[in-house]
């Protein structure tokens, strides 16, 4: 193939590139070399991250990445292909080899683009795109800042740093429907992390504080505090024997078990019978007052996205009503599969709500009585065709009602399936750091397996 | 031909680069408070192949290419990368990387040298040895192996990825490195049901060598159904056990036991932070006797090796553990400087973008003197689990899991009935004190490890013998 025959020009200046030029071109290459359909996802990241550890500068890094991926459809043949390198004969190159790869891939009657009707034409300002106007040296302070405050204990013996990140990326997604979405969205950080000793051994913790405005992250301090919170009181934690009891998740891992539903009722699991919950619509899985809805179009949160990775119109919609399935998380693949239509969820889901709630924590682990308060969870012992769920943890021990002592070294277990069903309660400290806006949750029973005899 | 011919060729010609402007992109970064600089060039090629329900479904080709430039001053980083490998995108970054620290005058670089690393892999292209029709004739037969292999299997993904990088180096004390790494896996996971339970089973394995050796080795077969095999094992597992017991590990993939437990803690740039829970611990005893643990970046063709690291030192054979007593860490180049040692060749990165660290390569026990059967058949009542998913460990506390996906419980000597998967728990300190039995049955692993760490993943390999470890906490459900 020649690179000079194309009509592509592009500008190969790292800075200020027209990215939809770029896309467009692509389209049009790709259709001339005799793709029935393409469609081109690019992205661009920029920004840096800082961070300080022991009051110092630690490291300074400095992000630029870009990446382009097409997928090309001959017939209901599919080959996709990705590069970072925008000059047009890399594109090029890319779109051959993806047209190459779907002359050997077999006919797939679901494969294709989503349905052009389903494209998301219009759609709302989100204000996901908040840039900081923040120096490298400013941003160093807020860390030495935060970092001062976590280590501000003489328990507090050691660091592993505080940093501070700030990352703009433009999105554009096109397809030969002649659809082309375009948008930018920042993300800001904050995070630290430090170490406390005592004769017993050292322990670690963590906080962070993620928004698309800078406007929205906690108080550098607060987050600082809560670092050093956080692993103080895990000191001198002792395992447990093993007992079946209540358990009390944190929000940042409540979080985690909702993952495992959405997981568990999206297409890809759900077509290739992977599922532990197939055939589940319209059935019970969660207690009756359990309710669960997405919302795409919150402005400045984390997940909010006009269109998803398919371009398809994203929509607000309850998932759960009462404890009931309405609708699965579905792509226009999975949804072919299934004989259904693609609920928007191609790349995840969109900012999950659950029920308000008037408990506090507190008011929760009034409520558990005795049991374990969950504050992290390790590995991942999720089996995601039976629902087995095995993963080990720490905490603390509460009794009648009241905080005993931090635990660690116990695992928890059970099945997802009959977790749903004993969420006993939630709690008001909604946390948006994430996809899934999700407060303390309480689960009537779980087995903890622990080394005490 | 030289791996530092083919890097020129790949990275540095296609934009008219040489030698010399890699001197005067890092001279300009050196000078005042710098102590060293590098610069890492890039080019990857991956492919990738997907089977499911039975056809070939998805096919995907990725190319890759950036420099990443890196100025160190005492225990700062500056970092910058980019995807255009000229001149002029080469010196931005190393302008931005430099602010890390006050420059007062660029200095002249020292006489450049070539380092050298192991022949350990081939440097061809490791997937276009085969066609894509033989690529396609793999998928399948993997596929009807296993569909055959017992009428309750339901589903069948298989994969097949292949890839090939070029990287070079470049460092401010005049070193100039390069390597060639070819990278190839299969993968096949199946389901299998039986009234109305369904179970899975997987199994995969590579390294790096090229596609042909999965034809030579009759590994598709194999693999197939070795998958096909633990879900049906799976079909009859009960509830497993909850508590702490005597557990017996098969060999191979259960020497991720030793990736958690003693490995991400005897990384060097947590002992030189001292916020591992083996900081200092240099000497002392954190094993049974008998116990030696090494990591071995040296090995051919295996996943986790390398002719050399990604900072252009060669790879060697480092021994962590040595008959119980702890001996050594892992070091980068960064963090040996600050530990006033030198390298062990552990510096690695994800790519051209991500800031090198210390890695584990391949990290194994070596073999005692017990027969597999006389370590079962001296167990009253324990856990004997022989495949695992993965595991994770919080360094600073030293707590580490790991997840069997087949495990059976064993009653006087005997094994008796399969179990379902579960999360074992332990201190990683402690837990190789606990050893009693070491198996003379060593093996490694079939090529399928991924370590993560800070963000960042790199193949890795573990391996080990059977042990018997007297006391390790099992999160199963029947309390």
């Amino acid at each position: 193939m020649s690179k000079q025959e194309s009509t592509v020009n592009i500008n190969t200046s790292s800075k200020d590139m027209d990215i939809e030029q770029i896309v467009s071109d692509a389209i049009r290459y790709a259709k001339n070399k005799g793709a029935d359909h393409i469609e081109v996802s690019a992205r661009n990241d920029k920004g840096y991250s800082v961070s300080s550890r022991l009051g110092d500068i630690e490291t300074l890094e400095h992000h630029n990445q870009r990446a382009l991926g097409v997928t090309v459809y001959r017939g209901k043949a599919k080959g996709s292909a990705d590069s970072n390198d925008m000059r047009s004969s890399a594109i090029e190159d890319i779109i051959d080899a993806a047209l190459s790869m779907a002359s050997f891939t077999a006919e797939d009657e679901s494969a294709g683009l989503a349905d052009a009707e389903l494209m998301a034409t219009n759609y709302p300002e989100l204000e996901l795109d908040r840039p900081w106007q923040l120096e490298p040296d400013q941003a160093l302070k807020i860390a030495m800042q935060c970092e001062d405050i976590a280590r501000d204990d003489e328990r507090i013996v050691n660091s592993e740093g505080a940093s501070v990140s700030t990352i703009r990326s433009e999105s554009i997604y096109a397809n030969s429907h002649d659809f082309l979405g375009h948008y930018a969205s920042t993300r800001h950080s904050i995070s630290c992390s430090v170490v406390a000793a005592d004769e017993k051994g050292m322990q670690r913790d963590y906080w962070y504080s993620v928004a698309r405005d800078a406007q929205a992250l906690d108080a550098v301090d607060s987050i600082g505090l809560k670092a050093r919170e956080r692993t103080l009181r895990r000191l001198n934690a002792r395992s447990l024997s093993t007992r079946e009891v209540p358990v009390l998740f944190e929000p940042n891992i409540a979080r985690s078990i909702f993952g495992h539903f959405f997981s568990a009722i999206n297409g890809a699991a759900l077509y290739r019978d992977a599922s532990f919950l197939p055939d589940s619509l319209g059935q019970n899985i969660f207690p009756d007052w359990l309710s669960i809805s997405e919302d795409p179009y919150i402005k400045t949160a984390l997940a909010s996205s006009p269109f998803d990775a398919e371009g398809v119109r994203t929509q607000a919609r309850d998932i759960v009503s009462n404890g009931v399935l309405e609708g699965y998380i579905l792509s226009s693949y999975s949804a072919r599969k299934l004989g259904m239509t693609t609920t928007g969820n191609s790349g995840g889901v969109h900012n999950i709500r659950l029920p308000e709630s008037q408990y506090t924590q507190d008011d929760l682990i009034k409520q558990m009585g005795s049991g374990v308060l969950l504050t992290e969870l390790i590995g991942n012992g999720v089996n995601p065709v039976t629902g087995d769920y095995s993963r080990g943890a720490a905490g603390f021990w509460v009794e009648n009602g009241e905080i005993q002592y931090p635990v660690q070294e116990i695992t928890i277990a059970g099945n997802l399936k009959e977790m749903f069903q004993r969420i006993a309660a939630v709690g008001n400290d909604i946390d948006t750091c994430g996809g899934i806006h999700c407060g303390s949750m309480l689960m009537d029973q779980m087995t903890i397996a622990g080394s005490v005899d | 031909m030289e791996s530092i011919d083919i890097a020129r060729a790949q990275l540095l010609s296609p934009t008219g680069l040489v030698d010399e402007d890699l001197n005067r992109a890092l001279s300009t970064i050196l000078g005042g408070a710098v102590d060293a600089a590098d610069l890492y060039f890039q080019s990857q090629v991956r492919e990738a192949w997907s089977l499911d329900d039975g056809i070939v479904k998805d096919a995907s080709y990725s190319r890759q290419r950036g420099v990443g430039v890196r100025a160190i001053s005492g225990e700062k980083t500056g970092f910058a990368y980019s995807d255009d490998i000229e001149m002029s995108a080469l010196l931005d970054s190393a302008r931005a990387a430099r602010t890390i620290a006050k420059v007062s005058n660029s200095i002249v670089m020292p006489s450049q040298h070539i380092q050298t690393g192991h022949q350990l892999y081939l440097q061809d292209s490791p997937f276009t040895v085969l066609d894509e029709h033989q690529k396609m004739d793999l998928l399948r037969q993997a596929d009807e192996i296993a569909r055959q292999a017992d009428p309750r299997v339901k589903q069948v993904v298989v994969s097949l990825v292949g890839m090939h990088e070029v990287i070079l180096i470049a460092r401010s004390d005049g070193l100039l490195a390069a390597d060639v790494r070819p990278l190839v896996r299969f993968n096949i996971s199946v389901i299998a049901e039986q009234n109305g339970r369904r179970e899975q089973g997987s199994m995969g394995g590579g390294g790096r060598f090229d596609y042909n050796q999965f034809i030579q080795e009759n590994s598709i077969e194999t693999f197939a159904k070795e998958a096909v095999r633990q879900a049906l094992v799976n079909l009859e597992a009960k509830d497993a056990p909850a508590g702490k017991m005597t557990v017996v590990l098969g060999p191979g993939w259960p020497g991720v036991l030793l990736h958690e437990a003693v490995g991400h803690g005897l990384e060097g740039d947590f002992n030189r932070k001292e916020t591992s829970a083996f900081s200092g611990r240099i000497g002392e005893r954190v094993a049974s006797a008998g116990v030696t643990v090494v990591d071995d970046g040296t090995l051919k063709n295996r996943r986790g090796s390398l002719n050399l690291d990604d900072e252009g030192t060669p790879t060697q054979c480092t021994t962590l553990i040595e008959d119980g007593v702890l001996r050594g860490y892992m070091q980068d180049r960064l963090n040996a400087q600050l530990s006033g040692t030198v390298s062990t060749g552990n510096g690695r990165r994800e790519s051209y973008a991500h800031l090198p660290m210390p890695r584990m390569t391949n990290t194994y026990m070596l073999a005692g003197e017990h027969a597999p059967e006389d370590i079962i058949a001296s167990v009253e009542h324990g856990f004997y689990a022989v495949n695992f998913g993965g595991g994770q460990v919080d360094i600073t506390s030293g707590k580490f899991v790991f997840s069997a996906s087949e495990a059976y419980m064993i009653e006087n000597g005997k094994i008796t009935y399969p179990v379902k998967g579960a999360t074992l728990i332990g201190d990683g300190p402690d837990v190789l004190t606990r050893v009693s039995m070491i198996g003379n049955d060593l093996q490694l692993d079939s090529g399928i490890g991924t370590c993560g760490k800070e963000g960042q993943s790199v193949p890795v390999g573990v391996g080990q013998p059977t042990l018997k470890v007297d006391g390790i906490t099992v999160g199963g459900t029947q309390a």
